[in-house]
């Protein structure tokens, strides 16, 4: 599939920020499952820094505003190709060891309920199946409902609500997934998601299990699916926050208003 | 050794061993008012200079003055330059685990270390993976604790890779040694150490990124007044001549670091931080500090500044990972350690959990990620009480636990208040990576002034000594 994305974030600030420095994983890295036909990443007024690859494959640029600055628009667009790799992330250059996605963050750290749901896949010998189970569970667990959590809600505390958004259901499966032993992370990106005629954002969130002898495999237990040509991957990380696309801060008065308008459209081949 | 089971460095079987001659008479020659007068005059010393923080970042009274002892521990030229070699050496073996574990990870992949005890380490940093620093080298400044317990026997206790402190007390021992008593720098031939704030530079300004085509611009960035190596830090900044910095006095624009003057913004090249990896920029590390540059990471990555010591060297001074040690010589290397390691039992191990145990009153348990000599056990000079206490913890969370036979510190002539006796001592020696391996013949000597302690910290009564290389 070709897919297309327009994805604007603008910052306004009350009272003008002193300067604005942001740490962006906006750009997709070309692996199997996905190859990047054009990118581009603007911010209005800003000063590129410089751009690099990490550890876990993702690209990296940093960006700065020199204030006074009142109003600042980051703009991604870009055409991507994309095919149905079974959600397994093949063809990806990394160099992070796996191991280090079993260590707990804030967001993901394990309570009762969660080693209780993480327990239910005692039984299950093969870690393809145990990663199902748990996606499937986490399906079970969480409803759909927007609005019931904010970005601060951790995995513990959207179990125990029982509602939320991608972002919770990637957090539940994460903090599960390491409970049962196997090391998971969090994925951000696109998803052309109006095919199904459901309502989703399209800037999207999914969890990533590592499974011995396959490597990555994409689980998104909001969509109760593994990722597919769908898709477009980001970047990763240990939790939501470690993960964001865009980490920023403004020196200023403080003060800010946030709009996000994401467009994800397949192109007619 | 002495009759007492521990070696004394200034008298061996009832003779003064060599490099001690010259002090023999020098004490023999000082009646105690003198003594008294230049004690006095020493701690005036160190009060006007301001010199009161605590070492190694102990805690307790920031004002607090570490008490000086003024008999100074003495080195030959030959134990000198046979410790140069090892410490050296493990600065080497250090930095090439710290670029392998960030790299492909040999080490683990040949099951030389486990891959447990690396990777999900906390000090262990996901982000800088697959990053190489400038020259290769991740810890600039290696701190290595050494005790002794015989003429040619010497054990490391730990290393320190991030940001050793105390090097402050090893210039400031020697100025006012030499201040207070320039007759024995006469009679004497004693190496310098004064050379080390600028080898420290130059060690700095050698790994500046490949970007900067210049001389670089070395700053000092510091938590701030409140941090009790305040005044360390801003001693190295005036010495070495680099300016002093605070996390709001750097900023990031575009690719590259600068600093706020009065004649304008200046670019960085290398920064020498005192700032704990979790609080220098907030965009990659803890979103809440306030003490680092937002965007620096991003910047360093990229190669356009250097951080000394490199983010994520922490991982190869854990105590858990230190019993390796060994092994990356021999790995990277391809040497035999020439300074060995205290055997340690890792609690974690459940033979080893035995083993601790079951031999409580004869062991040091510290705990993996302790300091300062806080949450430790010396069993031999315990109570039954604490070591059953002691006993508890351990049994409640063994893996936070490590255990080491009590080691026979040597001793080394201290004024006491009846005159002279042997307190037992360690040393720390700052060992400088750049473009060299340099290492300032000296260190810093803690002392447990308390009768019979072998527990040298400053917040647990110890005090330090200039410490004396012989020259040939």
């Amino acid at each position: 599939m070709i897919l297309t994305v327009d994805h604007v974030t603008c910052y306004r600030y009350v009272r003008p920020a002193r300067a604005l420095v942001q740490s962006h994983r906006l750009m997709p890295s070309s692996c199997a499952g996905q190859r990047v036909v054009d990118w581009t990443v603007t911010v209005s007024d800003g000063i590129a820094g410089g751009a690099f690859r990490d550890g876990a494959g993702d690209w990296i640029q940093g960006w700065t505003v020199p204030g006074p600055v009142s109003e600042v628009t980051v703009s991604v667009k870009g055409t991507v190709e994309t095919s149905d790799q079974a959600g397994v992330l093949r063809g990806h250059r990394e160099l992070t060891p796996a191991e280090c996605y079993l260590q707990s963050t804030t967001a993901t750290k394990p309570d009762s309920a969660l080693a209780a749901l993480a327990g239910q896949g005692q039984a299950v010998a093969e870690p393809l199946d145990l990663a199902h189970l748990l996606s499937d569970l986490v399906a079970d667990a969480i409803q759909y409902q927007p609005g019931a959590t904010t970005p601060a809600t951790t995995a513990a505390e959207a179990l125990a609500l029982g509602r939320g958004v991608c972002q919770d259901h990637a957090h539940v499966l994460i903090a599960a997934a390491r409970l049962a032993g196997l090391p998971a992370r969090y994925v951000s990106g696109y998803l052309f998601a109006t095919a199904d005629g459901r309502d989703h954002d399209a800037a999207h969130a999914w969890a990533e299990v590592h499974v011995r002898g396959l490597g990555w495999v994409g689980f998104d237990p909001a969509n109760r699916c593994c990722p597919d040509d769908r898709y477009i991957r980001l970047g990763s990380g240990l939790d939501a926050q470690d993960a964001a696309p865009i980490r920023g801060i403004a020196r200023g008065p403080g003060g800010e208003r946030l709009e996000v308008q994401v467009a994800v459209q397949a192109v007619q081949q | 050794m002495a009759a007492n089971g521990y070696f004394n460095e200034m008298f061996e079987k009832g003779r003064v061993r060599p490099p001690y001659r010259q002090l023999e008479d020098w004490t023999r020659s000082m009646p105690a008012e003198l003594r008294e007068m230049k004690q006095a005059e020493a701690e005036a010393l160190f009060r006007r200079i301001g010199i009161t923080f605590a070492v190694y970042g102990e805690g307790g009274d920031p004002d607090r003055l570490i008490p000086f002892d003024m008999f100074p521990r003495v080195f030959t030229a030959r134990e000198w330059a046979r410790l140069e070699r090892g410490i050296k050496q493990r600065a080497r073996a250090l930095n090439a685990f710290l670029v392998d574990v960030y790299g492909r990870g040999e080490i683990v992949r040949a099951g030389r270390i486990p891959g447990r005890l690396v990777y999900r380490n906390a000090a262990y940093e996901k982000a800088v993976v697959g990053f190489v620093p400038p020259k290769g080298v991740y810890s600039h400044v290696v701190g290595i604790d050494l005790v002794r317990t015989g003429p040619d026997e010497f054990f490391v206790l730990e290393d320190n890779c991030r940001t050793p402190s105390g090097v402050s007390y090893m210039l400031e021992n020697r100025e006012i040694m030499m201040r207070m008593f320039p007759e024995l720098f006469r009679e004497n031939r004693i190496e310098p150490v004064d050379s080390y704030p600028e080898k420290l530079r130059r060690t700095l300004a050698s790994v500046a990124p490949a970007k900067c085509e210049r001389d670089p611009t070395v700053v000092l960035l510091t938590p701030g007044h409140f941090n009790s190596a305040y005044y360390e830090h801003s001693f190295l900044a005036d010495l070495m001549g680099v300016e002093l910095v605070e996390g709001a006095d750097l900023f990031v624009e575009g690719e590259y670091v600068y600093m706020r003057t009065t004649e304008g913004p200046k670019r960085v090249d290398v920064i020498y931080r005192r700032i704990d990896d979790a609080f220098i920029d907030p965009l990659c590390f803890r979103p809440d500090s306030m003490l680092g540059v937002p965007g620096l990471m991003d910047v360093y990555r990229s190669g356009g500044v250097t951080i000394c010591s490199a983010p994520g060297a922490g991982v190869a001074d854990d105590k858990a990972v230190y019993t390796y040690v060994p092994e990356m010589i021999r790995f990277y290397l391809g040497e035999e350690p020439l300074l060995n390691n205290v055997p340690t039992w890792q609690c974690a191990k459940a033979d080893d959990l035995a083993h601790v145990l079951a031999h409580l009153p004869d062991l040091v348990v510290k705990e993996v990620h302790g300091s300062g000599g806080y949450g430790m056990l010396v069993g031999p000079k315990s109570s039954s009480e604490q070591i059953a206490a002691f006993r508890a913890r351990i049994e409640a969370d063994p893996g936070n636990y490590i255990a080491q036979p009590t080691l026979a510190l040597s001793t080394t002539p201290t004024f006491v208040n009846e005159g002279i006796a042997p307190r037992h001592v360690d040393l720390r020696p700052y060992c400088l990576v750049g473009e060299r391996v340099e290492l300032v013949p000296g260190g810093l000597t803690r002392v447990a002034l308390t009768e019979g302690s072998l527990v040298v910290n400053s917040s647990q009564g110890g005090g330090v000594k200039d410490t004396w290389v012989l020259a040939e």
